[in-house]
This record gives C-alpha cells, structure tokens and sequence, in this order.
C-alpha cells in the first residue's frame, strides 16, 4: 500500500475538494511508484532522476496554479498539496517543481514578453524543457539587491558578465531566467544553454539536498540577443516577487517532510522495546515528544491553509508567506531533529528517511530568504522600522 | 466497442477501521474513501481496449454522495461518463447491487462489462457472478490478461497452482484481478477534465428496481486483541498447556 500517510489531527483533510483531493492521491501514488523506492540511493549518490521531469510534466505537476500555456490552472491549494506530497518524498524533488514553476515560469508569466511565454511557457509545464533561476551570486545572499552581475547594451543585445551561485536545477536548465543590473537597475533575461560565455558548473560536496541539482551558472562575455530581456521586468521587486511564489510551495512542502518524520517515530516508538519489555511509546519523556511534533505540525497547517485562503482571494501579502515560509520550516526542522532523537541509533542511517529531511531542511531553513531574514520582514511590518541594515 | 465498468468505493485501505461500540457499523468521521483498487484494473482495461480500438467507456457507482469522488476518479483516468446510482451501503447487498447493475446494463447494451473482482473492504467477491448469471451472459472472474480477437475475447485466470485461457464470445462479464495491469494514475489536466463530464445521477426506485435486501448485516465486531506470549519453565508445563488451554494434542 502507500508508504506515506499525512496527519490530520483536526480534519482538515474535509476543507479539500473532490478534485484537490484526487490531485494529493495521485501525486502520492507517483511519488510512492517512481521515487521512494529509490531516493536513499539517489541521496547517496547525490543525483537527481533527471528522467522523472518529462513524466512530472505529464502529470502536470508543473505550473499547477498557473492559467494558461499549457499549465494545469488548479487552486493555490492543489499546489501545496502537490509540493507536500513530494516534499514527503524529497525535498530535492519539491524543489525541481517549485523552482520549476514558481521561479523560472512565474518569472516568465509575470515579466516575460509574448512571444517568451510562447517560446517556453508550455516546454517547461510539459516537462520537456527545464528552467532556473539565477539570483543569488557568491558574495550576496540574503541582501541580493547587491548584486555584482551586469548586463551591458551591444548593438545586437545585451553581453552578461558576471557569476551565480546555490542555483536549484543549474545543470539540467535549458532556459535560465538571470537577474543582472542594467545601467544600475535590475532587471531579468533569459540566457540559452550553449549560449558562448554561458557555463552550467555543477556543485559538489554538498551534505544537504543532496538529490538535488545545484549549480553555479558563469557568465563571461556572455552575449545575448535584444529580445532575450523580459520587458517587464523592473527592480529587485521583480525577482522578489518570484520569491513569494517560491516560498508559499516550500512552506508547504515542509509539512510534508515534517509528517514523514512523525510517522516513522511514532511507528518506531511503538514498535521498539527498551527497559522491562515496555515499548519506548510508554514512556512520558518520548510521549511528551510525539505530543510536540503533532502540536507542531497542526499549527503549521491550521497557517498554512489560512495563509492558502488568502491567497486564492488574492490577499495574501508577502509578509504572511514569510511567517508562514518561516514557521513551516522551522517547525519541520525541529520534528527532524526529535524524531530523531526517538529512533536512536537507527535515526542516523539511510535505512530511515529522518536523517536525510533533517539535512534537507538546513537548506529549506536556509534559501528563499533564512528565518532571520523573515523575521526582520515580519519585524519591520510590526513596527514599521526596517532592521535589515 | 462500448464498455460498461463499475467504480465502486470502498474505505480507504490503508485508514484504520474503528467498528461503532454498538457494533451497527463502523465509524466514519474522518475517514475516507478510495475507488476500489480492482475497480481501477477494471477501468485501466476498459479505457485501453478503447484506446487501442476505439469506442466508450462508461463508469457506474452505486452509493451515496461521498461516491462521487471515486466516479471522478475514473472518469479522469479515461471513461467518458458516469452514471451514479444513489443508495447507502446499508440499502444494498451483493444481489441488489447485482441487480442494479445488471439493469444499468440493459439500459446501456455495451459489448462487454468489466467489475473489479471484489471490493476490498466488504470482500463479497459475489457481484460480477451475480450479473452475468442474472444476464445469462459469459462470464470470466479473476482475469490477469485479456485480449481482444475480432468479436472474440480471450481471457487468462489465475486458478490454484496455474492459469486457464477461456474464450468469450461477446457481450460478456469480466472481473479484473490484481495483475491484469498496472493502473494509470489521473493527471492533473485530467483531474480538471473529469470534472466536466456527463454524470447521470439516478435511484434504484427510478430503475424500476426492487430494493428488497436478501442478506442483511446483524452485527460488526472488531477481531479480539491478540494477547501476548507467556514463557514456559519446562517441557512438562508445555505440554499441559498444549493438551489442556490449546487443547491441540
Ligand atoms: C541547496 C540550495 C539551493 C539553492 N537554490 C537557489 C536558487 O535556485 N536560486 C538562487 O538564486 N539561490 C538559491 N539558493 C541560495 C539561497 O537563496 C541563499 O543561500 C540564501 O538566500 C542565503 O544567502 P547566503 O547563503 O549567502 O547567506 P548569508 O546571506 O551570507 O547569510 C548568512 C547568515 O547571516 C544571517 N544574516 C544575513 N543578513 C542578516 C541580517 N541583516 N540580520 C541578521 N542576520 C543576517 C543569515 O540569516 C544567515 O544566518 C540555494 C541555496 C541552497 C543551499
């Protein structure tokens, strides 16, 4: 049968729709058939089944509350679901989609140019083309507003120079959508693979997301045509904006990540003896941790799913995704880490997913802006008064 | 070719069943239901014999309105339309169900009929027997392959220790088996789709059938909890026990 099953302590599951419903169970079963079988070797290796993207994209997983250019058009709702199914999985493969879909083809939807979303709206919702993001560059991460990459006017177009780092699906992108400053000013372009002076490096060594593809995307005298900036696209807000897509997928998904931990400490704790015969389940200490986790991941959805509301009326503001991207993600980190703790021993080996969610959610913790960086957005909205610098 | 299909719910499979302290059923809060896991052989058949030789699918549910989730459930993986019959589980049984069915097939006439061999959570394993009996049609149950020859239909069946081959002529009732195929998985797109094809929502009362129950449900009661192991000292209290409690030599 399914090896993941979500906890729903309050219920929630009845706020779903038929179809959002059907949408979580298939989703499950694909991730149960195609991945879970395989993902304690992929994380080994550290490699990403490049191969699963053609099929994610005949499932639709690309562009799920996207309208239009080929994209599934379902609720902001269904979108989570699809990123905590997969994130119960992996977080390496939540983040092939929502980088997918809320970075590459929202930066196109939002600011590319007709003939841009023409050209890659629907390859990248099919699958059959794979995109990127390129913000954060080696010496700016949380303060990407100064940036060092630079777009310069030609006769032909534009010529990058410059250097991104940390960037989800690097290797594998067909298309990168590249955030570099125009006359001082950001702004975003659209850079080919093979395009001279554009070179895909991947990054190796990394003990977290190691199913994953991260690159460092160069740029060195990288000449590109004129029709290859997105008009739209004006200021830091611009890519800022993508983060909020981005954010509301990985919060999401962390629920996923924290559920899977749960699961497999609360089965564990039941089955495993220690002291007179008793299951460790019996003992208060390990009662006390499992009461946590469960009270940890129903208040993160009870947030998240108002937080979801919102933003299917349109309502929701960044700064809502950022108390939400913080919590989730902070709450699933702290499960990782309990749960843990239950297992022992065991918890440490690949024989158990804990161990490889917990690596995973330094980095969920960590990229689309850490939770001190939401703090400080969520602290200037109380108090009107920015901290940042 | 037109093919009628059934999509039964069934409890989820992998939920724990509670039974109610009065054992007049079993409790349903947050509990959900899934199309049953023989219904999706049955429907991943039907929609590829279409694919491969054109024609129809049509799915059919009986149950009450938490049914119509696992109809759409078949309808995004490839049937044309649905017809949901209404009734609760505790206004049927296996030869009412049959019944129903059997009149859904006369109003419908396809070429041939495929059920799931059983619904996993009542186990029956009567309705499709039921059908073809009630039809005077050919039946074959537990099919793991199936294969389409002209008008003819061959069917392999897992039997004990081997496999039987029969040959069918058509209209005809098939029950699906685990390992008839592995069934496709609704897509997102066809999630959506699913969603804006023709239901056809009807009652046993309008079908012009009798709801008298032949078999009716007196009680449910959960299996007793194992209770643990006890260690015996020696060889001579193990045999007292296994003569005199087991009462097994
Ligand atoms: C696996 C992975 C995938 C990634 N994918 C992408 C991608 O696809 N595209 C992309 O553009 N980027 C990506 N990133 C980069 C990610 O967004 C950055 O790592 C993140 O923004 C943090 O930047 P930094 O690592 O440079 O840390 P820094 O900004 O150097 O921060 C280091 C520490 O200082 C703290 N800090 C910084 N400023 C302040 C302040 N004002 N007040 C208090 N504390 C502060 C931070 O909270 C943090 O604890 C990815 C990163 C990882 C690990």
């Amino acid at each position: 049968m399914d090896a993941f099953k979500d906890v729903d302590f309050l219920d929630l599951n009845e706020l779903l729709t038929d179809e959002e419903r059907m949408v979580r169970d298939s989703v499950r079963r694909f991730v149960s058939q195609k991945f879970r079988p395989h993902i304690e070797e992929y994380y080994r290796k550290g490699i990403f089944p490049a191969e699963l993207i053609p099929e994610m994209g005949r499932m639709g997983f690309f562009g799920v509350n996207m309208q239009g250019y080929g994209c599934a058009g379902m609720s902001n709702l269904a979108y989570g679901l699809v990123s905590l199914e997969l994130e119960a999985g992996d977080a390496g493969l939540r983040s092939v989609v929502s980088v997918q879909t809320s970075l590459a083809m929202y930066a196109i939807l939002a600011f590319g140019s007709e003939e841009q979303k023409k050209r890659w709206l629907p390859e990248l919702a099919a699958g059959t083309k794979v995109g990127c993001f390129g913000l954060t560059e080696p010496d700016f991460g949380s303060n990407p507003m100064g940036m060092r990459t630079k777009a310069a006017k030609t006769d032909a177009g534009y010529v990058l120079d410059g250097a991104k780092m940390w960037i989800t699906n690097g290797t594998m992108a067909d298309v990168a959508v590249v955030w570099a400053k125009l006359d001082g000013r950001v702004k975003g372009f659209l850079v080919e693979r093979g395009t001279p002076g554009f070179k895909q490096i991947a990054m190796h060594h990394k003990l977290s997301f190691r199913a994953s593809d991260t690159a460092e995307l160069a740029f060195d005298g990288c000449e590109i045509p004129a029709n290859a900036i997105m008009p739209e696209s004006d200021g830091i807000k611009s890519p800022l904006s993508c983060l909020t897509q981005a954010r509301f997928g990985v919060a999401w998904g962390a629920l996923g990540s924290a559920m899977d931990c749960y699961n497999t400490a609360r089965d564990y704790a039941i089955e495993r003896k220690q002291f007179k015969d008793r299951p460790i389940a019996s003992h208060q200490l390990v009662q006390a941790k499992l009461a946590h986790m469960l009270t940890g991941i129903t208040t993160a959805q009870c947030l998240t799913l108002r937080v979801t509301q919102l933003k299917e009326e349109g309502r929701a503001r960044p700064e809502h995704i950022s108390m939400m991207k913080m919590y989730d993600t902070e709450m699933a980190l702290d499960c990782a880490r309990i749960a843990r703790s239950i297992l022992g021993a065991n918890g440490i080996t690949g024989e158990y997913p804990i161990m490889r969610h917990m690596c995973n959610l330094e980095t969920t913790t960590t990229y689309e802006g850490t939770t001190d960086i939401h703090k400080l957005v969520l602290g200037k909205d109380i108090t009107g008064v920015q901290a940042f610098y | 070719m037109k093919i009628l299909v059934t999509a039964k719910r069934v409890t989820d499979p992998d939920a724990k069943i509670r039974v109610k302290p009065d054992g007049t059923g079993i409790e349903t809060a947050g509990l959900e239901y899934k199309l049953n896991p023989f219904c999706e052989n049955a429907v991943e058949a039907a929609v590829s014999l279409v694919e491969q030789n054109g024609g129809e699918v049509v799915a059919v549910t009986i149950g009450d309105d938490s049914a119509t989730i696992n109809l759409r459930t078949a309808l995004a993986m490839g049937a044309e339309r649905g017809i949901h019959v209404k009734a609760s589980d505790t206004e049927l049984d296996s030869d009412l169900t049959a019944r129903i069915l059997a009149k859904v097939y006369e109003d419908e006439k396809p070429d041939l009929f495929i059920l799931g061999k059983q619904a996993v959570d009542g186990d029956s394993n009567q309705v499709g027997q039921l059908v073809a009996e009630y039809l005077g049609l050919p039946q074959a149950c537990f099919a793991s392959k199936m294969e389409l020859n002209g008008d003819r239909l061959q069917v392999t069946r897992e039997v004990d220790g081997g496999l039987e081959t029969l040959d069918l002529s058509l209209p005809a009732v098939v029950t699906a088996d685990l390992r008839l195929n592995e069934p496709r998985l609704p897509t997102l797109p066809n999630v959506l789709k699913a969603k804006r094809k023709p239901v056809d929502v009807k009652t046993p009362a309008d079908m012009g059938v009798d709801t008298t129950l032949k078999v009716v449900t007196v009680a449910y009661e959960a299996p007793k909890e194992r209770a643990g192991g006890i260690k015996v000292k020696t060889v001579e209290e193990l045999v007292d026990k296994l003569r005199n409690e087991a009462k097994v030599i």
